[in-house]
């Protein structure tokens, strides 16, 4: 199979989605001529004109509102948010208007909108330009949020989301960018809610998101090395969850890490090993670990950040504490 | 009370409009009575007052039109052609309301008349209004969308961006400031510096001031801003100046900090909308007393026959209550 980056693969979806529907289109700050800093979008505005692949002023807040209207009446935005830090700014238009339109109207009316954004740090951009916010809009009721691990991910969940009637939100890894994957020629789109088991083994269950999926997959490879199997699974939506697939593999290995590039406290990894001792907790042999970012903001210092994310390693010593019954106390 | 370019020449044109007027303050009075008699949960936010500001405007309106509303949205609800029924159901929590009892009162919608809901964030539809009118461009309709919102709106900063957007991109949207004076329990002069049409006027929009409280003069501008804006020719901004009878909402009563019953008092008597019409209706000949006193009569007994509707419908069932959080799940938590 063809290898193409997470990069083109969103250019990709977004072009095949934009032939098939006319109604759609994008919307952000530098998105035509520019193709957005990390030139994702390059191309698209030359096949689809400067109507429907759209330039804003830097108003975050604005488009995203303007983005919410027109959904509401029989548009499809793709809304291109440059950084994911610059999801705080838009809040109010995200939350409490998108979100809670089809809620509020008893169902009458709804906003079939895309916000694409990104996440992870140790790209060197300090606390403003690497957090992983993701946790933030999964808490709200009425929004979908999808977390692509690679390439596929990538382009599958997106034309998932362009056609989704409800509010989506797709954080992409900006240090995925122009990682490769292999990725089908041919149409294909990947279901919300089903998770995908990337790796079988049956001591240890990895749960990762986005990027943690890879480092799951190479601590699963430290471990393998020696004598530890372990299961690596990807949620690919964390709204809605495949609590189904999670819960089966925690009851078979009986322990769980679950890994996430969102800060630690109140997060993605709490909700998740929350759940799983709620429901499989008669099954479990050590409890659920969580290991998220560091609850500090992203230092800019590279000696710095790099110590504030799970590495394969630390995924990996805390799965040998986990296998030797050693008990683990939170830091 | 007798502008320039009369903008209606049909008498039935005239006694809609005025019905339309009767039929707002008819739903605030029974809107009030039911939060003062306990029977309405939460409270809300009187439209009386300034009935000609959404009826003019709305007039001007095609159903297929859009408009964007406020937590003080009764008034633009029924100016766009939303039921008693419907919308007494709604503030009671009904299951028969315009949202099925999820919204209340600060989210009253109707979409099958274009109005895309009433808002309790103050500014926040001004994004959806101008996506509304960007939907009209992107599909090559005709509509036109009027977004709403008070003076107290004009302290926030979305208004300034989707304002420098609509201008930038020629959409046709109108936004109606209903400038009544109080942002809130304060008064607009201590929380708006400069002149509010200037800020619209900064980004290329034309702008105009109108009398609130004249609805000939509402509806006359708004035809033709709407006429012009379905030509391309918007976005457009208009300051309405109008009053709110009530307090901020229907549980503010002491109010003397702020305003005075002396000022109350004039407005009421002096600048009413409805009376002002009715007075200039009788004298042109377009009604006679007895004809309004019946217009009146009837939209009185329409509202009491809602209220009485509202009081005895059924709740939703609890089992709604994970229903309509996303499109394609029937119930998030089953």
């Amino acid at each position: 199979m063809r290898e193409i980056t997470l990069s083109q693969a969103v250019n990709e979806a977004l072009a095949e989605e934009m032939r098939r529907d006319p109604t759609t289109f994008i919307i952000g700050e530098d998105v035509a001529e520019a193709g957005t800093p990390f030139k994702i979008l390059s191309g698209l505005v030359e096949e689809f004109g400067t109507n429907r692949v759209v330039d804003t002023p830097i108003a975050e807040p604005g488009f995203m509102g303007l983005a919410v209207g027109a959904a509401m009446t029989g548009t499809r935005p793709i809304v291109d948010l440059m950084f994911g830090d610059f999801i705080f700014l838009i809040m109010d238009q995200l939350c409490n208007q998108a979100a809670k339109t089809h809620y509020m109207s008893g169902g009458k009316m709804s906003a079939p909108l895309v916000l694409r954004t990104n996440l992870g740090a140790t790209r060197r951009s300090a606390a403003q330009h690497s957090q992983s916010l993701h946790a933030l809009v999964a808490h709200i009721p009425g929004l979908k949020v999808a977390l692509p691990s690679s390439a596929y991910e990538a382009k599958g969940l997106l034309k998932t989301a362009i056609r989704d009637d409800n509010p989506v939100v797709i954080f992409e890894d900006k240090l995925m960018y122009q990682d490769k994957a292999p990725v089908p020629e041919e149409e294909f789109l990947i279901p919300f809610g089903a998770a995908n088991v990337k790796r079988h083994g049956t001591d240890i269950t990895l749960i990762g998101t986005s990027s943690m999926v890879q480092v799951c997959e190479k601590a699963a490879e430290i471990l393998a090395a020696e004598g530890i199997s372990a299961e690596v699974i990807d949620p690919r939506t964390i709204v809605p969850l495949d609590e189904d697939t999670l819960l089966a593999s925690a009851r078979k290995t009986s322990r769980v890490i679950v890994v996430d590039e969102g800060h630690q406290s109140y997060g993605v990894t709490g909700e998740i090993a929350s759940r799983i001792n709620e429901k499989a907790f008669y099954h479990l042999d050590a409890p659920v670990l969580r290991m998220g970012a560091m609850d500090v903001p992203v230092p800019f210092s590279p000696a710095l950040e790099d110590i504030t994310v799970p590495t394969p390693e630390a995924v990996a010593k805390n799965a040998r504490k986990l296998m030797s019954r050693e008990m683990i106390h939170a830091a | 009370m007798s502008p320039a370019n009369p903008p209606r020449t049909n008498t039935e044109d005239y006694l809609r409009m005025y019905r339309q007027m009767v039929r707002i303050r008819t739903f605030e009075d029974n809107a009030n009575q039911l939060y003062l008699s306990a029977k309405m949960p939460g409270l809300t936010h009187m439209y009386s007052g300034e009935e000609a500001v959404a009826v003019g405007i709305c007039e001007a309106l095609k159903v297929t039109d859009k408009i964007t509303s406020t937590h003080r949205g009764h008034g633009h609800c029924v100016a766009k052609g939303a039921e008693f029924k419907e919308m007494f159901c709604e503030l009671l929590g009904k299951e028969e309301g315009y949202c099925r009892g999820k919204g209340g009162s600060m989210h009253i919608a109707d979409q099958s008349n274009g109005n895309l809901g009433a808002n309790a964030i103050v500014g926040g539809s001004m994004g959806i209004a101008t996506g509304a009118a960007f939907t009209a461009r992107q599909l090559g309709k005709d509509d036109v969308t009027v977004c709403f919102f008070g003076d107290g709106a004009t302290a926030q900063g979305l208004m300034y961006e989707v304002m420098n957007m609509a201008a930038l991109w020629k959409l046709p949207v109108i936004y109606a400031c209903e400038n009544n004076g109080y942002s809130e329990y304060t008064r607009t002069e201590e929380i708006a510096a400069g002149s509010i049409t200037a800020r619209a006027e900064a980004f290329g929009i034309e702008a105009h001031q109108v009398d609130g409280q004249d609805v000939l003069a509402v509806n006359d501008l708004a035809q033709k801003l709407v006429a012009r804006a379905r030509q391309g020719e918007g976005p457009f901004f208009m300051e309405l100046m109008t009053y709110r009878y009530h307090g901020h909402h229907v549980g503010d009563i002491n109010r003397e900090y702020y305003r005075s019953k002396e000022e109350e008092k004039d407005w009421k008597e002096n600048r009413d909308p409805i009376t002002r019409f009715r007075t200039w209706l009788v004298a042109e000949g377009i009604a006679s007393e007895e004809e309004i006193e019946a217009i009146n009569a009837k939209v009185k007994i329409d509202a009491t026959t809602a209220v009485e509707y509202a009081l005895n419908a059924k709740y939703p069932d609890p089992v709604e209550v994970d229903m309509h959080v996303f499109t394609d799940v029937k119930h998030t938590l089953a």
